[in-house]
This record gives C-alpha cells, structure tokens and sequence, in this order.
C-alpha cells in the first residue's frame, strides 16, 4: 500500500516542483555538504549514484569503494555536495579505511551525515550508527536493503526507531530506487534545521566511566563551548588516540 | 582557548585514564553493543513462523565446499572464457572487415586523392591507424563481454566466496586473502586489477598483489593464446580432438599462471617482503539478483571503454614505431631487419626467435598488437608474399593461412608452447607499468614488477628449449 502511494506521488507533476537536479561532479557552489557513511556492503555507493546521478562503480562485495567519491544534486534551490566515505564497521580502532571515515565526519564537518544501515541486519549495524552519533548531532538514517528484509520476513517499527535513535529514518530499496525522494527531503530538512536530532548517545556504560568521561566532557566543553561531541573525544582521549590529542593541540575542534 | 589549559587537560585525561584502568575499551565497546540490542529488539520483529527455506546458506554450503569450492570456481571460470571466446569471435571478425577492409582502403584513397606524400600516408594510415583498428577490432569484443559478465558475477555476490575458498592457499604463500578479488580482476585487465589493490590494507601484502597481478592472463593476452593453441596444438591431435586440445591448453596456462602467481607471492615473503599475514574479516554478503541491463551499461561504460582508450592511446604510436623501424633503411635493410638479425642468436636460445622477441619489444604498449606485429615482421624477412608491404599490419584470411606463414617463418611446436609461455611471463604493458607506478610511488618497485616476469620467462622459456631440443 505504501509503496503504491509512494509511486502516485513521485509521478505527479505537483511533486518536487523545484525538485531534484542530479549535478554529478559539479561540486562548486554548494550550500550544504553531506556524508554517507555506513559498514561495508549496505549500498552506500548505491544511494550516492541514485543522488547525483553518477554512476560509481557498484558491487556486491565489501571494501568495493576504496577512494572517496564526491558529486552533487540541487533540492528546493539548495546545492548539496554528497560524499561517499568508505564503509567501516567501527570508529574505535585505527584502521586506516576508519581513520578516513572517521576523520570527515569528525574534521570536515558535514552539515548531515547520512548512515547507510542493512535493514536485515540492523543490530549489528547499530554499533556503528550509535558512534557516529556519539560525533554529529545532524544525521539521518537510510534504513537500506529494505526488499531483502522484507523477503526475510523481518520488519521494522521505523518510529519507534526513529525516537529510539533522536533521528529521522527513512527506509530505501536503493537498488531500485525506492524511497530515494523521501530520503533527499529528510536530508534537506535535516540542513536547514527544520528538523532538529537529539541523537541517542551510549547509555550502557559502566558508573566509573561515565563519571570519568563526564567529568573530562566538562573541561573541553570550557575550551570549546561549541563543540557538539565533547562526550566522544572524552571517550577518545580516555583511550588515548594520538591523533585526537594532536587535533586539540592544534586547535582543529575550534 | 588557552595552550597551558588544553595541557592541563591532557594531564587530567591521562591521569583519568590510568584510574579506570584497561578494561575501558571492551566496556566501551560492551555497552555500546548493548545500547543496540536494546534498540534494536524494541522495533526489529522477525516472523519466524514463515522461516523461509535459506537458499543462501544452501548455495555457500555448496561453493565455499571443501569439495566443490575449486571444481565449481574453475567450471566458473571455464563458462566465462568460453562464453567470452566464442562469442567474440564474431563481432571481431566483423570489425576488422569494417576497419581494415573498406575504411582502411577508403582512407588510402582519400590521401592519395589529395596527393599526401607517400611517408605520411603510410605513418598516418599505415601505421598510427591500422595499429588502432587492431587494437578495437581485438580487443574491443572480449572485453565488451568479459567485462559485464564479470560484474554481473560480482554483483551476484560471488567474488567473496572466491577469496574465502582461495584464502588458505594466499595465507600459506604469505599474501592476503583479498589478493583473490584483485587477481579475477588482473584476468580481464592488469591495470584495472593493480587499482583494486588498495582494498588491501597492509602495505607489504598490496605490494605483493600488485607485483603478482601479471600473472593473470589478461584480456590482450587471451586472443594471442587462443590463436597459437588453435593452429599448432590443435594440430598435433587428432581433428575431432583439436577444439578441446587447445582450449585445455589455453586454461592450463592459465592455471600456470595461477601458480606462478603463488610462487612469487611465496617468494617474496620469504626474501624482501617479510612480515605477518593479516587477518581480515570478509563479511560473505546475501546473494543479490544482478540488475542485468544496467549491469551491462555501466560496466560497458566504465570499465570496457575507459580500459579500450587507454590502450588506444598507447596503440598509437606504437602502430608508428613499427612502419618507421620497418622503413628507415640503415645500409640496406631497415632497423626491424637488423635488430631481427641481432635477437635471432637469442631467441633460439629461448625457444623462440628474433621476430618474437621484437614483436615484444614493440607490443609493450598493447599485448593486443603482438600477433599482428609477428606476422608483419615474419613477411618482412622471409619474403613470402601474402601482406601489403613493409610496415603494415594485416590480418590473414584463415587461420590455416597464418599458420603456413608462420611455418614458413621456421615456426615448430617448440615454438608455438614457448610463445604461449613468453606471453604469460613477460614484462606488463605500458598501461600496467604506468598504474603501478601510481599506485606504489616508487620506481624500484614499478622496476620489480616490471623486470621480474620477463626474468622468469627468459629462464622458463630456456629451460623448456633445452630439455625439449634433448629429444
């Protein structure tokens, strides 16, 4: 039912009246850049190619996408650069493939990131999205692979996930190019702000840590009063990730 | 901010660090996993009643099978091949009728028509142009085949279940298990598959693909393959026998190569690139139905076409190379003459003879114009008629044609197998020696890779001639 009522709407002329412009490599003059960041295979390159119209290369392996791959589209007069981040199951070790991912969205700042998840296998999915939400308080989640969960009989209560995790979630068959205009209207409000996250961050850590880490997260909140995620650099400071300490010598969270 | 603060808080996470000890990570890590098994029970619902019959554990159960993982991987293998052999046959054929035979003579008209001198007639159209319309009449067809059908397997899911089967032997010869992704790709172009090395992590185990990546048989090395089996290997069996013969030759190369790619991965652990093996984890993803016509499109477009042009831009000036050594005179006989003259002593040595080895020499922009170049080379010193003239690449009518040219050129089985050997072992293209060069930044290793294989070809091709010429 909701499928036929997507269709109905995606071919009304009414429907993005200014809509959907796939730039593909002409990133210039953009007003919001957007990160797509996700673990390996859940078809982050997929949505990026049904975004900006580009056609990167697909394939169903892991580790497919090994050079960061930019392009653009334009929504409602707003230009947006689109990113394709390597997929990585987790920000805590220090691969190299992770240093990337983790490093963009950390350091450059994306005005929303986008976290690809495989709706068949969101548990495990949830360790990354729960760090990343840890680092940017605008983000999205494009619950992927939704045809696959479907023909394995899995579904998923898209609200109570969306409460659950403080952010908004569209579900996408990205393959087949399903739900992709709601995901490219959640992106846009999600920049401008007309829809605000209060992103989950990680409860289930034990007493002396929290306080070890709130207390840490109070003094860099004194240095750098704007910064979003003091909470995770405290987590990384306690683990003692050199280049973290670098970052705040060098004032990079300024 | 203020230097002296940001110490101090430096000083006070590292003091914070110390007092909660070293479980901090795994507790971190606990509850983060269990943050999102909280989550994730609260709005994930699985119908288990409507357990579905799971026909990807069925079909892993079967590839990734101690039994059938090798057996079913080279049947795999065989079908592409075939498919791609067979089905390239045609479309080539009628290539070359339309580039060679009327817009080859339609352009020689053209130019006589305007009175272009007979020097730049033959170096435009005689060689800058005939060496491309090899090169796309050639390749352009097994690839515009292989290619799809090798994405097609890729978005299948297939490739990871290659690299899992393959991954005990990369790991006993000290080389990554994704080197197995990397070498499907080298089978249709090294380039391409020197690039997807960086799916590697570890420096010294990418090295090692990148260096052994040759040894994939690629795209511009089948057709040479297939047509020297077909004329000498396929002869020397019975005729009802001779299609099979040479395809099995064809494979067993292949699998040579094969092996000769874990040797050097082995060898290279053991002597300059030593070190651990790393252990990755290879998710094994759920079969996907291929999308086929967009497939199809988007590898034709980025793969089959980027790879076609960058070998036509090599092509070129290689196609000129050959008309000039074959028609700038040093006394009297022209360079190709006399540099045939000089490798001859050497090539029999090898099994093989000077022309073979100048072909090389003049090929290493393209594997794809080796045999043109041989024929054209063969008619220049024997004399025999059946070409067009010096410095101009043809193709012959029938196949048993370029064999009698080729017999008549001092060609035996002898040198039929070793050219098939040279072939696999001997230095990469230009293209390939240039994205190695990318890739690894460092001459000594583009060196490595480069001199290597044509070390390995030069000892191997010697020893076959040797032990052959003793009975």
């Amino acid at each position: 039912m909701e499928n036929k009522v997507n269709s109905a709407c995606e071919t009304c002329p009414q429907f993005n009246a200014k809509g959907l412009k796939k730039l593909g490599v002409h990133t210039d003059n953009i007003d919001y850049v957007v990160a797509l960041a996700g673990n390996p295979n859940t078809g982050k390159s997929t949505v990026f190619n049904a975004l900006t119209g580009l056609r990167q290369h697909t394939g169903n392996w892991p580790g497919k996408t090994v050079v960061r791959a930019e392009g653009a589209f334009e929504y409602n007069d707003s230009k947006f650069k689109l990113v394709d981040l390597p997929g990585t199951y987790s920000l805590l070790s220090t691969s190299q493939d992770e240093e990337v991912a983790r490093d963009f969205i950390l350091f450059g700042k994306p005005n929303v990131t986008v976290i690809v998840v495989d709706a068949s296998r969101l548990e495990r999915n949830l360790n990354l999205v729960l760090q990343i939400l840890e680092i940017t308080d605008k983000a999205v989640l494009c619950l992927n692979l939704m045809d696959e969960a479907k023909r394995n009989n899995i579904k998923i209560d898209e609200r109570t996930l969306s409460r659950d995790l403080g952010i908004p979630v569209v579900p996408t068959s990205a393959r087949f190019n399903e739900g992709i205009p709601d995901l490219i209207q959640t992106i846009s409000e999600v920049a401008s702000g007309k829809i605000i996250c209060k992103p989950h961050r990680i409860k289930n850590v034990p007493k002396k840590i929290e306080d070890a880490v709130e207390k840490l997260s109070t003094e860099i909140k004194k240095q750098f009063p704007t910064i979003p995620n003091s909470r995770w650099i405290a987590f990384r400071l306690l683990e003692g990730d050199d280049r973290i300490l670098k970052a705040l010598r060098t004032g990079e969270f300024a | 901010m203020n230097k002296d603060e940001i110490e101090n808080l430096i000083t006070l996470s590292s003091d914070l660090r110390w007092k909660i000890g070293d479980d901090f990570h795994d507790s971190l890590a606990e509850g983060i996993y269990a943050d999102a098994s909280e989550i994730s029970s609260a709005s994930v619902s699985k119908d288990n009643k409507k357990k579905k019959f799971r026909l990807d554990a069925k079909i892993d159960r079967i590839v990734t099978s101690k039994t059938w993982g090798f057996p079913i991987m080279f049947l795999v293998l065989a079908l592409i091949l075939w498919i791609t052999i067979i089905g390239a046959n045609y479309p080539s054929a009628m290539l070359a009728d339309v580039l060679l035979d009327v817009v080859h003579p339609f352009l020689k008209g053209l130019a006589a028509s305007i009175g272009m001198p007979w020097w730049l007639d033959g170096f435009l159209i005689d060689g800058i142009y005939l060496a491309v319309a090899w090169v796309i009449a050639v390749m352009l067809p097994p690839m515009a085949i292989f290619f799809p059908l090798f994405t097609l397997l890729e978005d299948f899911g297939y490739l990871p279940r290659v690299a899992f089967n393959m991954d005990y032997l990369f790991k006993k010869s000290g080389a990554h298990g994704k080197q197995a992704l990397t070498m499907s790709m080298g089978f249709g172009c090294n380039a391409a598959g020197v690039v997807a090395t960086r799916i590697i992590d570890s420096p010294r185990e990418r090295l090692i693909a990148i260096i052994t990546n040759n040894f994939s048989l690629c795209n511009g090395r089948w057709p040479t393959q297939i047509l020297i089996a077909t004329i000498f290997i396929g002869a020397v069996v019975p005729s009802s026998l001779s299609t099979v013969a040479s395809m099995s030759a064809v494979i067993g190369i292949a699998i040579l190569g094969i092996f000769f790619m874990f040797l050097t991965s082995w060898a290279l652990t053991k002597t300059v690139l030593k070190g651990e093996v790393s252990t990755f984890n290879l998710e094994l993803p759920p079969y996907r139905p291929p999308r086929v016509l967009k497939t199809i499109y988007t590898s034709l477009i980025d793969r089959t076409l980027i790879v076609l042009w960058r070998a036509i831009v090599f092509a070129a000036p290689a196609g000129a190379v050959i008309w000039l050594i074959s028609n700038i005179y040093i006394g009297n006989e022209s360079i190709a003459a006399w540099t045939i003259d000089s490798l001859d002593s050497f090539g029999f040595l090898l099994g093989l003879n000077g022309v073979i080895l100048l072909a090389y020499i003049v090929a290493i922009p393209a594997n794809e114009i080796v045999i043109p170049t041989i024929l054209m080379l063969t008619v220049l010193v024997t004399g025999v008629t059946g070409g067009e003239g010096a410095g101009i690449m043809f193709e012959l009518d029938s196949v048993n044609a370029t064999g009698d040219l080729l017999r008549s050129g001092g060609w035996t089985l002898l040198t039929a197998v070793n050219l098939m050997l040279f072939s696999l072992l001997h230095n990469p293209c230009s293209t390939t020696i240039y994205t190695i060069y990318k890739e690894t930044n460092s001459l000594k290793w583009t060196t490595v890779a480069t001199v290597l294989p044509v070390i390995m070809g030069f000892v191997v091709t010697f020893l076959v001639a040797q032990i052959w010429r003793l009975f």
